[in-house]
């Protein structure tokens, strides 16, 4: 399992899409900051993350689009599912690689808030919690988009079906409020499926366990997905 | 070593793979033949553990495939029909990581060196795969199977796309493996078979159809027996001579001539030796038999005897409409 983490991660930095996605992290980040946070003259982070969550929209296929596709077209999928490791455990490197340059990416690029501590007072609790939450939220969308990376061979589609998918995560928040009262399980329902609106528990700094398990639950049924998706296809 | 008991696969309402049973021993080296199609590699993914067959076993040195397949995984090196490799690798870095990917436990530096040398890596260990020939990349196929040390290899068309000096050196490869190894290799190159294989096992459209040892393979068709002699003596009364001995069907007359002697292609009934009433009717006549050769069906005629034989009952259906 080690190995093809290793080798993923590898992967990343021999081909550019490593260094791409890091580039345009920061890039995107640094002017996000710029235009909310520092624009706005507070220590409020939380436009800035959830900016940077639809930022995802970009990055995260770019992390996830070829993790399983590629393996599938070139045929390499041949050496790991013929390897002494369990699929869940190739899975799982696989999703462990693209979550380790996304995480250690989120975390340097919160060297922005140095200049929150340099012109005033924020409040650490808060700035722990959003990047917590956001690092959560990365996790769901990154099992999201290996689970659609095991189902086609192709980069591009893999792509494509990521980006809007997660567009349509974050979207459902903005949708449930105009489903009509007379719905309203409907409503409750789109609205637990939002992946927004537990957010929003972790902007007040405080830690919300429900939100916590609401998105390991999402990661977790995503990879279990994926799992099926090789398991089934040996059997039919 | 490895025991096949009747896998079937079905893709939808097609079966590829229809009830294969077979056993093979420690140290055989065994040819899997058959057309394109004819299911090689359906059965040799089942084997590995790559795809489930829909029913049947698999069981490898005694560990069921499907029961505890990471112990049975352990004792397959796979070379599937096109190698998996990560192109943007070195061959370095991707031994090292099939080593650490099959949790082998011999040493490291030890282990890979020396299948460089037996594979002749060497040479290219530090090169980027993406920039190797075919020749060298299928080596580094092999070469990652052997990683481990798993008594048996299992190499699905190994010399397929490359030239003939490869396709010698592969086979040599393979032959000097067999000595400690339990092969499965599939082909439909018939003559790669013959020269590295001890048995031969020919599948068509999902069964098998022949199951024997390699010098053994050429007797279960029964076609005629034919034989080249030469004789001589006056060619026309030879020829006629020839045609009254017990147990010819046919004669002819070849085209080579060496001095007074003439060369006949004698077909015989099968199952009659027909070499000493030959012997015989000439020495009667006073013809000296100069020559005599037998000529042995040769595998190329053995398969297609077997494959022809072994029609689609659907299609003979269709030919019989159509007449």
């Amino acid at each position: 399992m080690l190995a093809i983490y290793k080798r993923e991660l590898r992967s990343y930095f021999i081909t550019p899409i490593g260094y791409v996605f890091i580039v345009v992290f920061m890039i995107m980040s640094g002017l996000a900051f710029s235009f909310t946070t520092l624009k706005l003259g507070s220590s409020d982070v939380s436009t800035y993350y959830i900016a940077l969550m639809f930022f995802c929209i970009i990055l995260v296929p770019l992390l996830t689009m070829k993790l399983l596709s590629e393996e599938k077209k070139l045929k390499t999928e041949q050496i790991l599912l013929t390897s002494p490791i369990t699929i869940t455990q190739m899975v799982m490197a696989k999703f462990l690689a693209a979550y380790t340059l996304f995480a250690g990416t989120l975390l340097t690029s919160c060297i922005n808030f140095i200049t929150l501590y340099m012109f005033g007072e924020p409040n650490t609790a808060v700035l722990f919690a959003t990047t917590l939450g956001m690092l959560l939220i990365g996790a769901a969308f990154i099992a999201l988009g290996l689970f659609i990376s095991s189902l086609t061979e192709n980069q591009l589609i893999s792509a494509l079906i990521t980006i809007v998918s997660i567009f349509f995560m974050l979207g459902l928040g903005l949708v449930s409020s105009y489903i009509p009262d007379t719905a309203h399980v409907l409503r409750a329902f789109v609205k637990w499926l939002s992946v927004f609106d537990r957010y929003y528990a972790f902007t007040y700094g405080y830690f919300d366990f429900n939100a916590l398990i609401y998105y390991i639950s999402i990661t977790a049924v995503f990879i279990f997905f994926t799992v099926r998706v090789y398991e089934k296809r040996r059997w039919e | 070593m490895i025991e096949i008991n009747g896998i079937t696969k079905k893709y939808g309402e097609k079966t590829v793979v229809n009830n294969l049973s077979f056993n093979i021993e420690a140290g055989e080296v065994v040819g899997f033949l058959g057309p394109n199609g004819a299911g090689k590699s359906t059965t040799m993914n089942i084997i590995t553990g790559y795809i489930s067959s829909t029913s049947g076993s698999v069981k490898i040195n005694g560990t069921d495939i499907l029961e505890n397949p990471l112990e049975a995984k352990r004792n397959i090196g796979f070379l599937p029909e096109q190698p998996p490799l990560y192109l943007e690798m070195t061959v370095r870095e991707y031994l090292n990581f099939v080593y650490d990917l099959k949790g082998t436990t011999l040493n490291r530096k030890k282990h890979l060196s020396e299948i460089c040398e037996v594979v002749r890596l060497t040479d290219v260990y530090d090169r980027t795969i993406k920039n190797l020939s075919k020749g060298y990349k299928q080596r580094v196929g092999i070469a990652q199977a052997l990683v481990g040390n798993p008594p048996v290899l299992i190499f699905d068309e190994p010399t397929v796309g490359l030239d003939p000096k490869q396709i010698i050196d592969i086979r040599n490869l393979i032959k000097a493996l067999g000595k400690d190894h339990t092969i499965i290799l599939s082909t439909h190159i018939l003559p790669e078979v013959q020269a590295v294989c001890d048995r031969i096992i020919i599948i068509n459209r999902g069964r098998i159809i022949a199951n024997e040892r390699t010098e053994n393979i050429a007797q279960i068709t029964s076609g005629p027996r034919k034989l080249v002699a030469k004789i001589s003596g006056p060619k026309q009364d030879v020829l006629k001579h020839l045609k009254t001995v017990q147990g010819v069907i046919f004669v002819d007359v070849l085209a080579e001539r060496d001095g007074e002697a003439f060369t006949y292609m004698i077909e015989a009934q099968p199952g009659i030796d027909i070499r000493k009433p030959l012997f015989f009717a000439l020495a009667d006549k006073g013809w000296p038999l100069v020559g005599l050769e037998a000529m042995g069906m040769s595998l190329e005629d053995v398969f297609i005897t077997l494959i022809t034989n072994d029609r689609d009952p659907r299609n003979k259906l269709e030919a019989a409409k159509n007449r």
